[in-house]
């Protein structure tokens, strides 16, 4: 590189035109993280005064005047909610990527999966909402609004997630371990259950986790599913109060200490969403494929 | 992986399991290629379902649904034309903001960036998809309209006479917040593909120019935006079907006015935004005409997707995933 820069024939308007340029991809480099710094700046300001003593151990009032309360049943019902979208998205996801990669792989079959699969990260999330209301909500399948059908919109929105990111690592167990196993006579499933699975097992983990994450953020399939509660409910067929349904309503009220709420509520579900990207990321560093 | 020799009588090799031993295989090819066809089944029942409900607005108003311009509630009259220009003038601003950012960042990360830094940025970038649309809400609704509000009046007045730009009063929310929001919210998926896209540019074609006198500047734009200019193109356009379906950050922003804003700084409203709105107090004819602006929603997304992946597959060269991790395995000869 210093032999090419110091030769003659590059005239200074282009030695200015690329110093330029650089500085420019720099800067907007810079401008990318400006929106995460500003964010995560107003969150640490305004929500850290709304976490008081009370803040994780009451449960909103639901009153305009006096006492709002706090978030604990919305902390609840979230955790509940992902708790069995998860459970319904990550065994279909990873089976789904399965088929896709030990026996669909080139079929057309395969491919057309792969693509809806690929289209279906696109499809909006509120999508998932409406189409859980027509299904189940309008139906009244099992009651009216209840938890399990906003896990049901959640575990939707997550499979996609799922499917994508288990491909990827189930690809990178390499052949030679399966057809190892293959060759010592084990049939599919043991070679499926004892080699594949477990070789990529922290990669799986890392794609459940960061589905776990976007699911935990995710308001608008629970707008039209989950109806509206308050109190503090470990019941999944009942109505349930989540962390982004209670900052959504929240930011619409007039009163400072409700929105004060939403900022709290806000700063709390950034954290858990960042703690599970986190552990997700330190997951795939330290497995061997990812 | 089939012996084809040794056979005992009956025509079944030695090697050859039993019927009931192979059994578990067959049933767990079928169980998973079932769990397959379920998302096809799950994408076709919905698209069904929706134009089931959403069939009374359209045999009532037909395409008008989308062309007119007259949303109003209370006389019970839908058409959502100022919904449909709410969400591609949005999405229109958020690609214009976010895209030549997210491209740029994705360039300096590949291209320019020291080795120690780029593992951090890189997560930094990752993280803006990370934060919670509701929470962007948040900060858009108490933060970024109110801040921006003096800057916008001043832009308005002082730029009058640029169209769509200048000359109105700008609200506290309108289509300018919304689409810088979703700018905000597609830069990390346009920059995640970008930097995959640009990481398949050959490192002959880089050196080759780089060889042949370029600077740095000068290889980045004969070599490398070229080469991954389709990929680019695909990353843009599943930014913009994220922008497009964007909801709770929009309506938290957008303002909710069913109208056709003049300029960037008027509010307005968004397919999404609408459903998310509207649908509590909803009856009759208005929860399908919601639904009605669902399936525009839904159309536009997939078509928008559709070509994205083409786009995308086309420009990664059969690599498969994400991230860089595109590994074809070889046809192992079974199933």
């Amino acid at each position: 590189m210093s032999a090419l820069t110091s030769l003659p024939s590059i005239s200074p308007r282009r030695r200015r035109t690329d110093r330029i340029m650089r500085g420019l991809l720099a800067a907007l480099t810079i401008v990318a993280l400006i929106p995460l710094v500003l964010v995560i700046y107003y969150l640490l300001k305004k929500g850290l005064g709304a976490w008081s003593g009370s803040f994780f151990t009451t449960d909103p009032t639901g009153a305009f005047f006096g006492n709002p309360g706090g978030v604990r049943s919305a902390i609840l019902g979230s955790l509940e909610i992902v708790a069995l979208a998860t459970l319904i998205a990550v065994p279909i996801g990873i089976g789904v990527a399965l088929y896709l990669t030990e026996y669909g792989k080139d079929h057309w079959f395969a491919s057309t999966v792969r693509y809806f699969v690929d289209v279906m990260t696109g499809v909006p999330s509120i999508m998932f909402g409406l189409f859980i209301y027509i299904v189940l909500v309008k139906a009244h399948i099992g009651g009216n609004f209840t938890g399990w059908k906003a896990s049901v919109a959640i575990s939707l929105l997550m499979l996609p997630i799922v499917i994508r990111s288990s491909e990827v690592v189930l690809l990178l167990v390499p052949d030679s371990l399966r057809e190892a196993a293959l060759a010592l006579g084990a049939p599919r499933w043991r070679v499926l259950s004892k080699i594949v699975l477990p070789t990529a097992a922290p990669g799986l983990l890392t794609g459940a986790l960061l589905a776990v994450a976007r699911g935990m953020g995710e308001t608008a399939p629970l707008l039209f599913t989950v109806g509206t509660a308050f109190g503090l409910t470990g019941n999944l067929g009942s109505q349930m109060n989540t962390l982004p349904f209670q900052i959504y309503t929240d930011i619409q009220s007039p009163r400072s200490a409700i929105v004060t709420r939403a900022w709290g509520a806000g700063l709390t579900l950034v954290l858990l969403v960042l703690i599970l990207n986190i552990t997700a990321r330190a997951i795939a560093r330290r497995s061997r494929v990812a | 992986l089939e012996a084809s020799s040794a056979t005992v009588t009956g025509g079944r090799s030695v090697l050859e399991r039993s019927p009931a031993a192979r059994l578990p295989d067959q049933a767990l090819k079928w169980g998973l290629s079932g769990l397959a066809a379920l998302i096809l089944i799950i994408i076709a029942y919905f698209f069904i379902r929706l134009i089931g409900q959403s069939g009374t607005v359209f045999s009532h108003y037909g395409l008008s649904f989308v062309l007119r311009n007259d949303w109003d509630t209370s006389r019970n009259i839908y058409h959502g034309a100022a919904l449909l220009v709410g969400t591609l003038v949005t999405s229109a601003i958020a690609l214009v903001i976010g895209l030549p950012v997210a491209v740029a960042s994705a360039i300096f990360l590949n291209e320019m960036c020291p080795r120690r830094a780029r593992g951090i940025l890189t997560v930094l970038v990752d993280l803006l998809a990370a934060v919670p649309s509701v929470v962007y809400g948040l900060w858009g609704v108490f933060v970024l309209a109110p801040k921006l509000l003096p800057v916008e009046k001043w832009v308005a007045s002082t730029f009058s006479f640029i169209p769509w730009i200048g000359g109105g009063t700008p609200t506290l929310y309108n289509y300018f917040i919304a689409g810088l929001i979703l700018a905000i919210m597609i830069l990390p998926i346009v920059s995640a593909i970008a930097r995959e896209v640009i990481a398949t540019v050959p490192a002959e074609h880089k050196e080759a120019a780089l060889a042949l006198g370029a600077t740095r500047w000068e290889m980045i734009r004969m070599a490398v935006i070229p080469y991954s200019r389709s990929g680019i193109t695909g990353g843009a356009m599943l930014g913009l079907g994220r922008a497009l379906g964007e909801t709770i950050a929009v309506v938290l922003v957008i303002g909710n006015a069913p109208v056709i804003g003049h300029h960037i700084f008027n509010q307005g409203y968004s397919l999404a935004a609408v459903i998310a709105n509207e649908f509590g107090e909803a009856q009759g004819i208005h929860v399908s005409a919601l639904f009605a602006a669902g399936l525009v929603l839904f159309v536009l997304t997939l078509i928008v997707n559709i070509i994205a992946r083409w786009f995308v597959n086309r420009s990664t060269h059969g690599r498969r995933g994400t991230g860089g991790t595109g590994v074809t395995l070889a046809p192992a000869g079974d199933a």
